[in-house]
């Protein structure tokens, strides 16, 4: 065609030249139309970043590309010399990356940084490079520029950063930008921005977009077309519209089914079996085989690829066989808690919690100021209930989480625990109940000691709890345990490397559950995993809860998981709870304009559903030194004078719901 | 900043005290003046009047801490402690045993250190960041794998051999400079060739391979894959943005020893000859003359606390992510 | 012939960390992350290498640490147990000869004529002045300027063939082994490993062993009939003063790091996990004492040991022991000096442990300090200890020469490197050079520290994976 960009055929890119190079690229296809944006999804692992380092033939130095073409227009890059190589990057393609906060030469200004890529296309004349500097800024809508351009990376926020990366890439006036997951490590409302600035941009530009993702939410929202990787090869190729209704291949039907949402609650989510195969083989059936419901004798040799009608393909024996996703039955999910809460008496009742942390300033390093991270929290959970704490990073939910479980201590406020005073026991006192509160981190690698066997894992807590009269006892309950998770029971002898993400979560479960807690915090458990892996989790934590009746304070940022779990929600906002409710009613119609933006600026993976996003502008302040007034008037769209005087009480509202908003109290009365 | 830079001098008071209370156990607790006089009469029958004697013409017939025979403030200050200790701290170091103002040797004696230590530093330093950055610049190659190997063979060699191997090839076989010695003004010159010199190749084994990690850290970082992202060539990406990070680590390095230059080197003016202040420390320890070694310390333990404060104060100045406060 | 056994303080250290060494070794071979990265050290080529040598090294270091009092046998004169002051390890008896053939003074590697002209009075009673014969260095020779060059071919060959058969033989064993463990058959385990593709590279070991072997060998059919290194000023055989300073080598480098090792684990990890008043005091106690200058704290504590011992000389029993003392007390006051490294070291890194998820789930709990110390703490930076020890040997070894140079190292009596080059360096203005001395010592530290450098680079990237992958 005469409109294609970018055309990369069987591209083969392998890492480490051992015996057994990890073939994390392995004949890669696909083609990029000039103005389009186009969707790399995949999970992590699947070789997708490394297919967009190849193009650019920017591959760390473990990696070398084996075999395959790269045509951009009609230059084969792959045969370029190094110097000419250099011509095409930053000039017709440019990249940004995942994370703008490393991604960024930390000691050099970034006028500095930007001008060094003007300078090498638009020659050396040092007015008309500050001048192109300062509008490159301001096209990616960077307030003030001038002053800007003398800043350090350090003097920014994550979302401003990737705008200088974007205005960087754009120094060039590529007609290609390849984007690596460039919101992932952003907020939703920043990555609201950045994915519209995007847009915005390619439309004024013209240029073609390779979006790199794992988020189908973004997908959704961004892409023209659609490819799907996995382990290393393109499995699907669709338009975004052909993508979301009508995916063909077993894999990518399965990622849509194992997203939460609010219409799974009552199920137990879909799951994909088995993890991805590890790379460092030469495969003769197909990659997914293990982990698919519906393979079949033919699998055992690998799929060629399939055309089908406009625009897309599958690399799947069943692609054109069967239309549209049909979704597989799963049993439905026993959803009526077995030791159901008998008193409506609250588990843990938190009032008016406040954790400072101190500055320290001057020649006797005077407490000067206080890093404000959670101002006054209060919030409650019943027994058997889910309490969903939601919040951009920095809000203060995770020191909420250590405030209650007293692993900081809290500054004030109360911390009731089934009728004791947390915040006032110590030593061996607070130690005998920490058995009924337990925690679960996010980052399942930090989360275990990498020197202790699984077992030992599993039964510290046991052993400090005094759980089990003997090894014996405690062992054969670690096997219970293990059982329980879904884990063999020969996981207690190994170590945690040897497990992957999601089992490892488990581990971590598993440890929790060993001391018979009533609560567990579950700091964003889900967040470092896969949409797949995350559905098993999921299912685990519902099926612990509907069976022990245990209580959970879910912090995370993830709306979708929230809706799926939660039977409350609290959205935190610089160190205080802006608005709390029952989740159905909350997240249908948030009263709080924060709840509001925060659930608009949300990608839904559903190309269908056309939504309004609020779009807030500038960032999260410092919780050092919150803007008087309502925290979130510079900010709020909707802000009044009131609003900048004083911070607005939480009012009860009479669907029962609790909002500290002036403009819902003006309309309440 | 300037805030910062008086707390950090009042946290030196204590440091400074502590190393003072130290060296005066050392010097006076641990062995009694009357054996510092038995050790520097010669061991055999020795008087106890030359005993006596010895001390009073050097101060060290007082009471240790508390003098009852004085009167007043004279019972605190008319000690060992007071006279010796304490005034070291008015950077009075009073006279060695050999009677000689100590306080004017010093600042006599730390030209020529200065002479030798300043230009091996400050030559060592380019010649180590061009190899290593050479090394970074072919990393991965042969040239980078015997440079790392040719690094450990140089660094496995002991300095002294550096020193006479040194003096024997270019004084001795080849004459082309003096063995040892020194001159005031220019003259000085043809002397601190050949120590400054084996100074630099002396360096060069562990100097150019922990800037070559350094390099190596950051050119992995993803800042320089941004770089290279915007078609920069390899050699702008080392020197503009590889070396300016790791300039860092490698500044405030420096400057740390920066102080302790004036100290300079004891095995390399000895040898050389050169009338220096690590000489002069050499000959105090071989003449047993505590007084000078006292000082020294002394001296060592201010200079190195500067050096700490001065790098403090350089990283604000290299690094625009650390703000004092 | 072998008297009382003799247990010098250093001595009974050595075999305390030789204890821990293989404790140590016992409890890292049933933990993976700790087997782990030494299979990868033992599967480095250079890795193997080193070993080989630093092991030649250890070897003699601890024959040189088993200490006897000669006794007597009752059928001499006196008829009684008569114990002299002097004292002599296991490794003296096996080089008996070197140590007792004493020439007058310098003589060359290999000479057969003193290195001054004397006095000869001849036979018929004339006294020509000449370069006299050596007692024993090739005192077997009728005529030194004829046979001398064919006699050290044909002793080098002898040697070197003796080295080679040594080397195959024990290659043999070695296949046997390798061939008795799994299929393959001798044949089969040869082949391996000749090639290159055993596990374990033993092809290298094998051709260090072998270098290694026959230089030794070599040096054994030399040093019978020659002083393979010359002699000293006082005429003593300067390959023995080399050997026998492989011991205060190895002991400077290992007993300073054991010394040094419990504070500086303790103290920085107290301080990083305990934080507040703790951390200040540890903080200013490493402070305080990195601020004295390292050589001249040391000077001071040298000159005051040395003002102690000669005041109460009546205390020690021998020169040996008092020797001995001092080389210990040096190991102290260089532990002391070095220390701080690897206590802020560990401040640092117990400081982001505390924070890690797994000590917070520790906490939440409710484990004790103590236990989360042992538990999570320790195991956690073992890694960290075992670099520092590995790289700051070298650099103590080295150490050892420059103060004794500035004669505050080891005792004046004790054979060291750092004694050997200081005397020797006063001759280098003679004419011609006494450069034997010095290229003795200096090649005898070399091969050391080298080895050790390169080992412990390969011990470092195998146990910190970060500065691995920026190779």
């Amino acid at each position: 065609m005469s409109d294609t960009l970018l055309q990369v055929e069987n591209l083969q890119t392998w890492l480490g030249d051992g015996e057994r190079p990890v073939r994390a690229v392995d004949g890669v296809d696909l083609e990029i139309r000039k103005g389009e944006t186009f969707a790399l999804l995949g999970e992590s692992g699947c070789g997708k970043s490394m297919t967009a380092l190849s193009i650019m033939r920017l591959l760390p130095p473990a990696g070398r590309i084996v075999g395959g073409n790269v045509t951009l227009g009609r230059t084969a890059l792959l045969e370029l010399p190094e110097y000419a190589m250099r011509e095409e990057r930053g000039g017709r393609m440019a990249m940004i990356f995942q994370e703008p906060m490393t991604s960024l030469n930390p000691v050099l200004t970034i006028g500095r940084q930007i001008g060094e890529a003007v300078k090498i296309r638009d020659g050396a004349d040092s007015r008309a490079v500050a001048q192109r500097v300062v509008e490159l800024l301001r096209s990616v809508g960077i307030p003030d520029p001038e002053r800007r351009i003398n800043e350090y990376p350090h003097q920014l926020s994550g979302g401003m950063k990737q705008r200088v990366m974007i205005a960087m890439a754009l120094a060039g006036r590529p007609d290609l930008l390849i984007a690596d997951e460039p919101t992932t490590a952003l907020d939703v409302t920043i990555q609201a921005q950045v994915l519209a600035l995007l847009k915005e941009l390619q439309q004024q530009t013209g240029m073609a977009i390779l979006l790199i993702t794992h988020d189908l939410g973004v997908v959704a929202e961004v892409a023209d077309r659609v490819a799907v990787m996995y382990a290393g090869q393109i499995i699907e190729v669709a338009t975004r519209e052909r993508f979301f209704g009508h995916a063909q291949h077993p894999y990518s039907q399965k990622l849509f089914q194992s997203l939460p949402n609010a219409e799974k609650r009552s199920k137990q989510l879909a799951v994909i079996r088995g993890s991805v195969p590890p790379l460092n083989q030469v495969f003769t059936a197909c990659r997914f085989i293990d982990r698919c419901d519906r393979a079949f004798e033919d699998c055992e040799t690998a799929p060629g690829w399939t055309v089908l009608e406009p625009g897309q393909g599958a690399r799947c024996y069943l692609a054109g066989h069967q239309d549209g996703v049909t979704i597989v039955e799963v049993a439905e999910a026993d959803h009526t808690p077995v030791n159901a809460a008998t008193s409506l008496e609250p588990l843990l009742v938190v009032d008016r919690l406040k954790v400072h942390f101190p500055i320290h300033k001057g020649v006797f390093k005077r407490t000067v100021g206080q890093v404000r991270a959670v101002d006054g929290v209060s919030l409650s959970i019943a027994p058997g209930k889910t309490l969903a704490l939601v919040g951009e990073s920095g809000c203060g939910k995770t020191t909420v989480g250590k405030g209650i479980l007293q692993l900081v201590r809290p500054t004030a406020g109360t911390v009731g625990f089934a009728g004791d005073e947390l915040t006032r026991l110590k030593g061996s006192a607070l130690r005998a109940r920490r058995s009924e509160l337990q925690i679960i981190f996010q980052d399942p690698v930090a989360s275990m000691n990498p020197r202790m066997l699984v077992g030992d894992i599993i039964e510290e807590g046991m052993k400090a709890q005094r759980i089990g009269r003997s090894a014996e006892q405690r062992r054969s309950r670690v096997m219970e345990l293990l059982e329980q998770v879904g884990l063999p029971a020969d996981a207690a002898g190994r170590y945690p490397h040897e497990f992957s993400g999601g089992q490892r979560q488990r581990i971590c479960i598993a440890r929790a559950l060993a001391v018979d807690p009533k609560l567990i915090i579950c700091d964003e458990p889900t967040s470092a995993l896969d949409v797949s892996v995350q559905a098993q989790i999921l299912n685990l934590l519902k099926r612990l809860q509907n069976s022990r009746g245990l209580a959970f304070l879910f912090i995370t940022h993830n709306l979708s998981v929230v809706s799926y779990l939660a039977d409350e929600v609290a959205v935190m906002y610089l160190g205080r709870i802006v608005e709390r409710g029952e989740v159905g009613q909350l997240l249908a119609a948030p009263k709080h304009p924060y709840t509001q933006a925060l659930l608009s600026a949300v990608p839904v993976a559903d190309p269908d559903l056309k939504r309004e996003v609020i779009r807030l502008e500038g960032d999260m302040p410092s919780p050092a030194n919150p803007p008087v007034g309502c925290h979130f008037h510079p900010r709020c769209p909707v802000a009044m004078p009131q609003c900048r005087e004083r911070y607005p009480d939480l009012i009860r509202l009479n669907d029962g719901r609790q909002v500290s908003c002036f403009k819902v109290e003006q309309e309440q009365s | 900043m300037i805030a910062y830079i008086v707390r950090r001098i009042l946290y030196a008071i204590p440091i400074l005290i502590g190393v003072n209370i130290l060296t005066f156990v050392l010097f006076f607790v641990v062995n009694s003046p009357d054996d510092m006089a038995r050790m520097n009469l010669g061991m055999k029958r020795v008087t106890p009047e030359a005993i006596e004697n010895w001390k009073a013409e050097r101060g060290y017939d007082k009471p240790l801490l508390f003098n009852s025979a004085s009167q007043g403030v004279g019972q605190v200050t008319d000690t060992i402690f007071f006279q010796k200790s304490l005034k070291l701290f008015q950077f009075d170091f009073g006279t060695s045993d050999s009677d000689r103002d100590i306080g004017y040797d010093i600042s006599q004696r730390m030209w020529p250190s200065l002479a030798i230590a300043v230009p091996v530093l400050l030559i060592g330093l380019l010649v180590n960041i061009t190899y290593a950055l050479l090394i970074a610049f072919f990393r991965a190659t042969y040239i980078d794998i015997w440079s790392v190997v040719l690094c450990v063979v140089m660094m496995s060699i002991s300095g002294l051999f550096y020193i006479i191997g040194g003096q024997y090839l270019v004084s001795k076989l080849l004459h082309l400079m003096p063995i040892s010695g020194y001159d005031t003004g220019f003259a000085a010159v043809k002397f601190l060739i050949l120590p400054v010199l084996i100074g630099v190749v002396g360096g060069i084994g562990s100097g150019t391979r922990w800037y070559r990690t350094l390099f190596l850290e950051e050119i992995n970082r993803d800042y320089v894959r941004t770089a290279r992202a915007k078609g920069l060539s390899e050699g702008i990406v080392l020197f503009r943005h590889v070396l300016k990070n790791a300039m860092i680590p490698i500044l405030t390095g420096v400057v740390v020893v920066l102080p302790l230059l004036f100290m300079g080197s004891l095995i390399t003016e000895s040898f050389f000859g050169i009338p220096g202040l690590g000489s002069y420390t050499i000959d105090a320890i071989n003449r047993q003359d505590f007084a000078i070694v006292r000082a020294m310390v002394f001296l060592g333990s201010v200079l190195y606390i500067i050096g700490l404060l001065l790098t403090d104060i350089s990283y604000t100045l290299v690094d625009p992510r650390v703000r004092l406060s | 012939m072998m008297g009382g056994l003799v247990i010098l303080w250093t001595d009974a250290l050595v075999f305390l960390l030789l204890f821990f060494s293989v404790a140590f070794a016992v409890y890292a071979a049933r933990r993976e992350h700790l087997r782990g990265p030494w299979r990868q050290v033992v599967r480095s080529r250079v890795g193997v290498s080193t070993l080989v040598i630093l092991s030649f090294y250890v070897v003699i270091g601890l024959l040189d640490s088993i200490h006897f009092e000669p006794q007597f046998s009752p059928d001499q004169q006196t008829g009684a147990q008569v114990q002299s002051s002097e004292v002599y390890s296991l490794f003296d008896r096996l080089v008996q000869p070197l140590r007792v053939r004493q020439e007058k003074t310098y003589s060359a590697p290999l000479a057969t004529h003193l290195y001054a002209k004397e006095n000869i009075e001849q036979p018929d009673g004339t006294v020509i002045r000449d370069f006299p014969r050596l007692q024993y260095g090739g005192a077997h020779l009728a005529d030194p300027e004829r046979d001398w060059a064919q006699d050290i071919m044909r002793l080098s060959l002898i040697g070197l063939i003796k080295g080679l058969v040594v080397t195959l033989v024990m290659a043999n064993i070695l296949f046997a082994l390798l061939a008795a463990r799994r299929s393959g058959g001798f044949a089969g385990a040869a082949k391996e490993v000749l090639s290159g593709k055993s596990d374990i590279p033993w092809r290298s070991v094998l051709i260090t062993l072998g270098l290694l072997l026959m230089v030794l060998f070599w040096a054994v059919e030399l040093s019978g009939r020659y002083h393979l290194l010359g002699t000293d000023k006082v005429g003593e055989d300067v390959f023995y003063q080399a050997l026998k300073s492989i011991r205060t080598g190895l002991l400077i480098g290992t007993l300073t790091t054991l010394v040094m090792l419990p504070a500086a684990i303790l103290l920085g990890i107290m301080a990083g996990y305990f934080r507040g008043w703790v951390d200040d005091l540890i903080q200013y106690t490493y402070t305080t004492l990195n601020s004295i200058p390292g050589v001249l704290l040391i000077a001071a504590a040298i000159l005051m040991l040395q003002i102690y011992m000669s005041n109460h000389a009546d205390e020690f029993n021998s020169l040996v022991e008092r020797a001995d003392l001092r080389l210990l007390f040096l190991c102290i006051i260089l532990g002391v000096t070095s220390w701080t490294g690897l206590c802020r070291l560990l401040r640092g890194e117990a400081m982001k442990l505390r924070e890690v998820d797994y000590v917070q789930a520790a906490v939440a709990f409710g484990v004790g300090h103590f236990q989360i110390i042992l538990r999570h703490i320790l195991p956690n930076v073992l890694h960290i200890v075992m670099i520092t020890v590995v790289l700051d040997f070298s650099g103590l070894v080295l150490a050892e020469a420059v103060l004794s140079y500035v004669n505050i190292g080891v005792d004046p009596t004790m054979n060291s490197w750092g004694n050997m080059i200081n005397s020797a360096r006063l001759e280098m203005a003679r004419e011609p050079v006494v450069w034997w001395s010095l290229m003795a010592a200096m090649i005898f530290m070399f091969t050391l520290v080298l080895s050790a450098n390169l080992f412990s680079d390969v011990v470092r990237d195998a146990f910190d994976p970060r500065l691995r992958s920026s190779r």
